[in-house]
C-alpha cells in the first residue's frame, strides 16, 4: 500500500524534532551556564588577586632611639622631633643586624629591604611620646613591596637571578630574617587609613573612599529631589502637549547617552563656562547627578503609577487639593519605590569612572579631601589609576580596592532589594 | 559675613517667618469668628510667610554668589590704571590673574608694583564691601518679606492657592532640567567641534584615515604636524562592539528564551537576578579582569596556536564588553518575549508543535522587532562604553581588520586628549569635542530608532 498515512509521516519525524527540541534546550542551559561562569571567573581571578592585600608583610627592628640623632639638643621641641633623621635609626637598626654587609650598593639594597614609610612610622610614634627617645624598643615595620611580594608568594624564587625581582642576596637575608621570625604578615590597616601613594606598601583607599563620599552626597542631595519633582510633575500635574512629549523624549533620551559624554559636558560647562574648581567632589557631583537623574526619574514615575487612582479619588472627595493628595497619600504609598530607584541610581554614580576622568578626578592625590571644593579622586578613578602602575603589589591593592567597592555595592542593593521586598504592595 | 553663614541665617529666619505667620493667621481669624473663617489651614499661612521671607532673599544670593567674582574684576579693571587697561585681553587677564593671586595671598608671577598692590587693595575693599552690602540687603529683603507678608495675612487670603502655586513653579523648574542638560551637551559639544573643523575640515575628519593627533605646540618645536582623520577610530569602534554583540547577543537572547520559556520558576528566581549582577558591575572593574585576565589569556592561548596576538587586543576588549552587555540584552530580550500573548503559543502548541518550534516559528518572529530594538540599544551602550577599552584596548589607530591587533576607539581617544594637559585653541583638544558630538549622534539616532521600535511594538499587543 503507497498511500501512507499523515500520521506516519508526523511519527517519523518525531525522532528528529524531538532531538532538535533536546538541543534547543541545551543551547539555553549553555547561554546561562556561560553567563554564570563568567560571573564566576570574574569573582574568583578578582578575589583571588586581592584577599592578599588585607594583610602587609611586617619587619621587626630593634630600633635605639638615639637621643644624638633625635634630639642633639634636648630640647624636646616639636619641630626639632619631626624634623628628625628617622630613616638614619631605621639604617642603623638593619646595619647592627646584618653587620657583613658593607658595601655601598649592598647597604642600600639592604635598607631598601624596608618601607620608606617606617621612618615616618618612627617619627609619629617619638611625637606621640617622647619619652621614648633614649630607649630601645623592638617595632614592627612595613616591609617593601618587593619583600611583601615575597613573603606572599608572588615572587617565584625558583626561576634565575636575572629574572627575579628580588636578587639572591637581599633573598639570603630576608631568609636569615624570617629564620630570625622577624618577618611576619599583619593586617593592613594602612589600606584603609592612608591616601595614594607612589609606594604601594603606603597607598591605600582612604582619599579615595572620602572623595566618593563627598561625591555620591552632592549627587544624592541634588538628585534626589529634582528626580521625585520631575517624577511628581510629569505623572501627577503635567498636561498631555507637546512640551511634556518633548520632556519625556529627552529623559529617555539621556538614560542612553554614554556616561562619557556628560563628562564633556561637566567640563565645557562646569569646568570652563562657570569656572568651578577642578577635580573637585562638587563638580563630580554635579556631572553624575545629570548622569543619574533619568534613572530617578523612570524609576520614580513606575512607583507613582503603581498607586491605584482610587487613592487620589478618595482624597479629591473629601475636598484635598490635587498636591494635598499627592504630598499626604499618593508620595508616601510610592517613596519605598522612588527610595529603591534612588538607591539603585547611587550605586550607579557610585561607580561612575569615565565622566569623572573628563573633569580632573585622576589627578594623583595623597591628602585626603576635607571637603567638597578640595581636590578628589573616587574609588573606581583610584581602581583606574592603580590598575596602571606598574608594581606587582598593585594589582593586589587594585583588586583590593575592587572588593571593597563591590562590597559597598552589594549592600546598597540588597538594601533596595529588601526595601522593595518589606514595602512592595499588591493593590 | 561669609555666604554660608548668610545662607544658615535665611533658613532660620524663614522658619521664624514661618510660625510668624502662623501666629498671624490665628490673631486675624479672632476678630471674623475663629480659625474656620480662614481661607486656608493656618500652616498655609505661615509657609507663605516663609516663602517671602526666604525666596527673594535666596535669590538674591545665588546671584551674587554666580556674578561676583566678574563684576568685581570689571570695577578692577576700570580703576587700573590706563597704559594697563590697554594691554591686549590676554594679557589683560594675566594682570587680573596676578591681582587676584596677590589678593589670596599666593605667588605672583610678575615684580610687585604699586599699581598692582593698589588694584589687589581695591579687590580686596571691593570684596568686602560688596559682602557687607549683601548681607545687608539680603537681610532687608527677608525682613521686608516678614512684614509684607504679615500685613497680607487676612483671613480671606488665598494663601493655599498661592504656595501650591510656588510649590507648583519648582516642579515645573525641575522636570526642565532634562531639556537644559540636552541643550547643554549639545552646545558644550558642538561649540568645540565647530571651532576643531575651523582648522580642520570636516571631509578630512570623516573621511581620512591617519589619526595622530599629536601636534607641536610652539612654532619651533619638533613634533609632527597631527593628522584628523577618524576613520580608524570608527572602524576599531565598530569592531568592538561587533565582537561584543557576537558574544552577547546569541547568549543573553538564549538565555532569555530558556528563563521565560522553559525554565521553572524557582530557577529563574535564582538565575535571573544571578545574570543581572552582571549589569551592576562598575565597567572599571570589566577593564581591569579584561586587562588581567582575559588579554593575557588571549595572548598565551594564541602563542601556543601559533597566532600573534596582540597584548591589547580588540578580541579582549570586545569579549569583555560582550560579557558587560548580556543582562542588558537578555533583560530587554526577557520583557519583549513575556509581552507576546500566551494565546499564540496556544495556537502553536495545539497544532502539535514542540517549545522549541513555538519559539522559532512564532515567537521570535513576533518578538523580533522588539529584539531587534533591544539589540540596537545594546549596540549604542557598546559603542559609548568607555574604561573597558581604555584599560584593555590599544592606543594606536590601526585600520585593521584583524581582531588579534590592537585597535582604538572614539571613547579612547577623548579620554586620551582630555586627561592631563588641555589648551582649547588647540586642535588636539578640540578634536574629542568632535568625537563626542559623533559618538552623541549616533549613540543618539540609535536610541531614537530603538525606542521607537520598541513602544511601537508594546503598543501592538496591548
Amino acid at each position: 500500500m503507497k498511500n501512507q498515512r499523515a500520521i506516519d509521516i508526523v511519527n517519523a519525524s518525531l525522532k528528529r524534532r524531538y532531538a532538535a527540541e533536546r538541543r534547543f534546550r541545551l543551547y539555553g542551559i549553555a547561554a546561562i551556564a556561560a553567563g554564570l561562569l563568567f560571573l564566576a571567573l570574574l569573582f574568583t581571578s578578582i578575589a583571588a588577586n586581592g584577599y592578599s592585600a588585607f594583610l602587609q608583610t611586617h619587619v621587626r627592628l630593634d630600633i635605639n632611639f638615639d637621643p644624638a640623632v633625635i634630639d642633639p639638643e634636648g630640647s624636646r621641641a616639636p619641630q626639632a622631633l619631626s624634623g628628625a633623621n628617622y630613616a638614619a635609626l631605621v639604617r642603623r637598626s638593619m646595619q647592627e643586624l646584618f653587620p657583613e654587609v658593607t658595601g655601598r650598593q649592598d647597604r642600600r639594597t639592604l635598607n631598601g629591604l624596608v618601607s620608606s614609610g617606617a621612618s615616618y612610622q618612627l617619627r609619629d610614634m617619638v611625637m606621640a611620646d617622647p619619652a621614648l627617645i633614649g630607649t630601645t624598643r623592638s617595632v614592627w615595620v612595613p616591609a617593601d613591596d618587593d619583600v611583601d611580594m615575597y613573603a606572599k608568594g608572588h615572587i617565584p624564587v625558583d626561576v634565575p637571578e636575572a629574572q627575579r625581582r628580588i636578587k639572591d642576596l637581599p633573598l639570603s637575608w630576608l631568609r636569615k630574617l624570617e629564620s630570625e621570625g622577624r618577618i611576619e604578615k599583619r593586617f593592613n590597616t594602612t589600606f584603609f587609613t592612608a591616601g595614594d601613594s607612589r609606594e604601594p606598601e603606603l597607598a591605600g583607599i582612604r582619599g579615595a573612599l572620602m572623595g566618593s563620599l563627598y561625591t555620591v552626597i552632592v549627587t544624592l542631595a541634588l538628585s534626589f529631589p529634582i528626580g521625585v519633582a520631575t517624577a511628581i510633575y510629569l505623572e501627577e500635574f503635567a498636561p498631555r502637549n507637546r512640551w511634556t512629549d518633548l520632556i519625556e523624549v529627552n529623559i529617555n533620551n539621556l538614560a542612553a547617552v554614554p556616561s562619557i559624554v556628560f563628562g564633556l559636558l561637566g567640563l565645557a560647562v562646569f569646568l570652563n563656562f562657570m569656572a568651578l574648581p577642578r577635580s573637585a567632589p562638587l563638580v563630580g557631583g554635579l556631572v553624575l547627578t545629570l548622569m543619574t537623574l533619568p534613572t530617578i526619574i523612570i524609576a520614580g514615575r513606575a512607583a507613582l503609577k503603581s498607586v491605584p487612582p482610587s487613592i487620589r479619588e478618595a482624597a479629591l472627595g473629601i475636598g484635598a487639593s490635587r498636591l494635598q493628595t499627592v504630598t499626604h497619600h499618593v508620595l508616601p504609598l510610592a517613596l519605598p519605590g522612588m527610595l529603591t530607584g534612588t538607591i539603585i541610581g547611587m550605586a550607579q554614580a557610585l561607580g561612575e569612572t569615565a565622566p569623572l576622568l573628563m573633569i580632573g578626578m585622576v589627578a594623583f592625590i595623597v591628602d585626603i579631601p576635607g571637603g567638597f571644593f578640595d581636590p578628589a579622586t573616587v574609588l573606581p578613578v583610584q581602581i583606574f589609576l592603580w590598575a596602571d602602575s606598574p608594581e606587582r603589589a598593585f594589582v593586589e591593592r587594585t583588586s583590593a580596592a575592587i572588593l571593597v567597592l563591590l562590597g559597598f555595592l552589594v549592600i546598597m542593593n540588597a538594601i533596595a532589594v529588601l526595601l522593595r521586598k518589606k514595602f512592595e504592595r499588591r493593590w | 559675613m561669609s555666604v554660608t553663614t548668610l545662607a544658615i541665617v535665611l533658613l532660620a529666619l524663614s522658619a521664624a517667618a514661618y510660625y510668624v505667620g502662623r501666629q498671624r493667621s490665628f490673631a486675624v481669624s479672632r476678630g471674623s469668628g475663629g480659625v474656620r473663617a480662614l481661607h486656608s489651614l493656618p500652616g498655609y499661612y505661615g509657609m507663605l510667610t516663609a516663602l517671602w521671607c526666604g525666596l527673594p532673599a535666596l535669590l538674591v544670593l545665588a546671584g551674587w554668589v554666580a556674578f561676583e567674582p566678574y563684576i568685581v574684576t570689571k570695577l578692577v579693571v576700570a580703576g587700573l590704571p590706563d597704559e594697563i587697561r590697554a594691554l591686549p585681553d590676554a594679557r589683560l587677564g594675566l594682570v587680573v590673574n596676578d591681582i587676584r593671586n596677590l589678593v589670596s595671598g599666593n605667588i605672583v608671577s610678575a615684580q610687585v608694583d604699586p599699581a598692582m598692590q593698589a588694584a589687589a587693595d581695591h579687590y580686596r575693599s571691593l570684596v568686602q564691601t560688596g559682602s557687607a552690602a549683601l548681607a545687608v540687603v539680603v537681610l532687608a529683603l527677608a525682613a521686608g518679606g516678614i512684614g509684607l507678608a504679615w500685613k497680607r495675612i487676612h483671613p480671606g487670603l488665598r494663601a493655599r492657592n498661592q504656595v501650591e502655586g510656588v510649590v507648583k513653579a519648582f516642579l515645573v523648574l525641575c522636570s526642565t532640567i532634562a531639556i537644559f542638560t540636552t541643550i547643554g551637551i549639545v552646545l558644550s559639544v558642538l561649540f568645540e567641534a565647530l571651532r576643531f573643523f575651523h582648522s580642520v575640515p570636516v571631509s578630512e575628519f570623516l573621511l581620512g584615515l591617519k589619526w595622530s593627533p599629536q601636534m607641536a605646540i610652539r612654532a619651533d618645536q619638533v613634533g609632527s604636524s597631527g593628522s584628523f582623520g577618524a576613520v580608524p577610530l570608527f572602524t576599531g569602534t565598530l569592531m568592538i562592539s561587533f565582537i561584543a554583540m557576537f558574544v552577547a547577543v546569541p547568549i543573553g537572547l538564549m538565555s532569555a528564551i530558556y528563563l521565560s520559556e522553559y525554565a521553572n520558576r524557582r530557577f529563574r528566581a535564582v538565575a535571573k537576578p544571578l545574570l543581572e549582577i552582571l549589569a551592576g558591575i562598575p565597567t572599571v572593574v570589566y577593564g581591569f579582569f579584561a586587562a588581567l585576565v582575559v588579554a593575557p589569556a588571549l595572548r598565551d592561548g594564541g602563542a601556543a596556536l601559533g597566532l600573534d596576538v596582540s597584548s591589547e587586543s580588540a578580541l579582549a576588549a570586545g569579549l569583555v564588553m560582550g560579557i558587560m552587555i548580556i543582562p542588558f540584552v537578555s533583560s530587554l530580550s526577557d520583557d519583549v518575549i513575556n509581552a507576546v500573548p500566551q494565546s499564540l503559543r496556544d495556537g502553536s502548541y495545539a497544532m502539535g508543535a514542540t517549545r522549541s518550534e513555538t519559539v522559532r516559528k512564532v515567537i521570535i518572529p513576533a518578538a523580533l522587532p522588539g529584539i531587534v530594538g533591544g539589540v540596537l540599544l545594546a549596540v549604542s551602550r557598546a559603542i559609548g562604553e568607555t574604561m573597558i577599552v581604555v584599560m584593555a584596548a590599544g592606543l594606536a589607530a590601526n585600520l585593521t581588520a584583524n581582531p588579534l591587533q590592537a585597535v582604538t576607539t572614539i571613547t579612547v581617544q577623548i579620554v586620551t586628549l582630555l586627561v592631563g594637559d588641555q589648551e582649547f585653541d588647540s586642535p588636539k583638544t578640540l578634536a574629542a569635542f568632535a568625537l563626542g558630538l559623533m559618538l552623541f549622534v549616533v549613540t543618539l539616532i540609535l536610541n531614537v530608532i530603538a525606542l521607537h521600535v520598541v513602544r511601537k511594538y508594546r503598543e501592538q499587543y496591548e
